[in-house]
């Protein structure tokens, strides 16, 4: 290359040869051609289909997040719901045990004192019996009683009746006392 | 100087093609390293200086004009070609037309021909006598120094990234092959050789960039409401 030079004056580096001007014209336009028509057209698609693509993707990934916000919201608001549900019925639950419970203790109440006022019942009839019977039993006890003292002591008339009358007095009063 | 150019743009067109003909949402390497560079014009260069709107409309051409001029720089620090495709004048002459032409158009399309020469060479707020000196000054630029501006920046980097590559690899050969003791200082000149290469990949790139930016930024002071 150093031995190229023959003299070439200095300012023919800034002319240009027609030839050179040619083969210059010919090269530009067919890279200025294929580039623009096929080179970059084929590129800038591809970018762009990737920025819409990924443009894509990002608000389909946005859709779909907020699509598991709404999900999650529900289900929130649906267990809120069951939770709150679940407390009424167990609310209402301990409510009717202690209703039931109340009512299983008047039962019982009423039922004791249905049984004590029979039983006491049952208790005064005999009772009855028992005094009907004895009062049959008490004039053979008393006559019993009046022949023994009779027979032992006949000589004191007077106190022997005396005792007697105080005998029936006291059978009576405390009849009457215990009724 | 054809051949090479014509070895590149058959490499990258191939290259380009195969990778967006394969083109798939999920990108292999290739094609991530290309999307890559295509994001990086949309993003640094169309959106920051002309926003999304007016960027989707200009955008094929600002990326492919840094497609091209990078692939181009690029050649002249591939091992065997070595020579940048944009290092002869026809290169980025003609790019830089293309951009002139490209946003006298947008410029003109927007505010008509009148208003678009109206629009460039007189701007608001600019006391009425000053105008003599600023009209032509503007027009000029307009008219020619931003493409002219364009082309010598490029062509300049390159020629001068070329030559260096040259004087310093020539250099080492040279040091290394003069039989005295100047080859002790032959390691040093290949270092910075290396150096350099480095440094044009690096500068191979910046211009790329520098050219897409200034087109941006041409179409957008053409088509904007204000300036």
């Amino acid at each position: 290359m150093l031995n190229a030079e023959a003299e070439v004056p200095g300012y023919k580096l800034l002319l240009p040869e027609t030839s050179e001007i040619i083969w210059t014209l010919i090269f530009v336009v067919i890279f200025a051609v294929v580039f623009m028509k096929f080179v970059l057209p084929r590129l800038t698609a591809v970018l762009d289909e990737r920025s819409e693509k990924i443009e894509g993707g990002l608000k389909k990934a946005e859709e779909v997040q907020q699509q598991a916000d709404d999900l999650k919201a529900t289900q929130e608001q649906e267990l809120a719901a069951a939770r709150q549900e679940a407390a009424g019925i167990r609310e209402k639950a301990r409510q009717d045990g202690a209703r039931i419970v109340e009512e299983a203790k008047a039962r019982a109440e009423a039922e004791s004192d249905r049984v004590l006022a029979s039983g006491r019942q049952q208790l005064s009839a005999e009772r009855q019996t028992a005094s009907t019977q004895l009062h049959s039993e008490v004039g053979s006890l008393a006559s019993d009683l009046a022949s023994k003292i009779v027979g032992e002591s006949l000589t004191d008339d007077e106190r022997s009746r005396r005792v007697i009358d105080r005998f029936l007095d006291d059978l009576e009063s405390s009849q009457s006392a215990t009724r | 100087m054809q051949l090479v150019r014509l070895i590149v743009i058959a490499v990258v067109l191939i290259v380009m093609c195969v990778i967006a003909s394969r083109a798939k949402l999920v990108p292999g390497r290739a094609q991530s390293i290309v999307e890559m560079l295509i994001e990086f014009v949309h993003g640094t260069i169309i959106q920051n200086t002309l926003g999304i709107r007016e960027g989707r409309r200009f955008a094929p051409f600002l990326i492919t004009l840094f497609f091209l001029i990078l692939a181009m720089n690029l050649a002249g620090v591939v091992p065997g070609m070595n020579l940048a495709g944009t290092s002869v004048i026809g290169f980025p002459l003609l790019l830089a037309l293309w951009t002139f032409v490209t946003y006298v158009v947008a410029g003109i399309k927007k505010h008509g021909l009148g208003g678009y020469l109206k629009h460039e060479t007189m701007p608001p707020g600019v006391p009425k006598p000053i105008y003599i000196l600023l009209i032509p000054i503007e027009f000029l630029q307009v008219i020619l120094i931003r493409w002219a501006s364009l082309t010598i920046r490029l062509l300049a980097n390159m020629v001068a990234g070329h030559i260096m590559l040259v004087v310093f690899i020539g250099l080492t050969q040279g040091l290394l092959l003069s039989g005295t003791w100047l080859i002790v200082a032959s390691p040093f000149a290949g270092a910075l050789a290396i150096g350099i290469y480095g440094f044009e990949i690096f500068v191979a790139a910046l211009q790329a960039f520098i050219f897409t930016m200034l087109a941006a930024v041409y179409i957008q002071m053409a088509s904007s409401d204000e300036h």
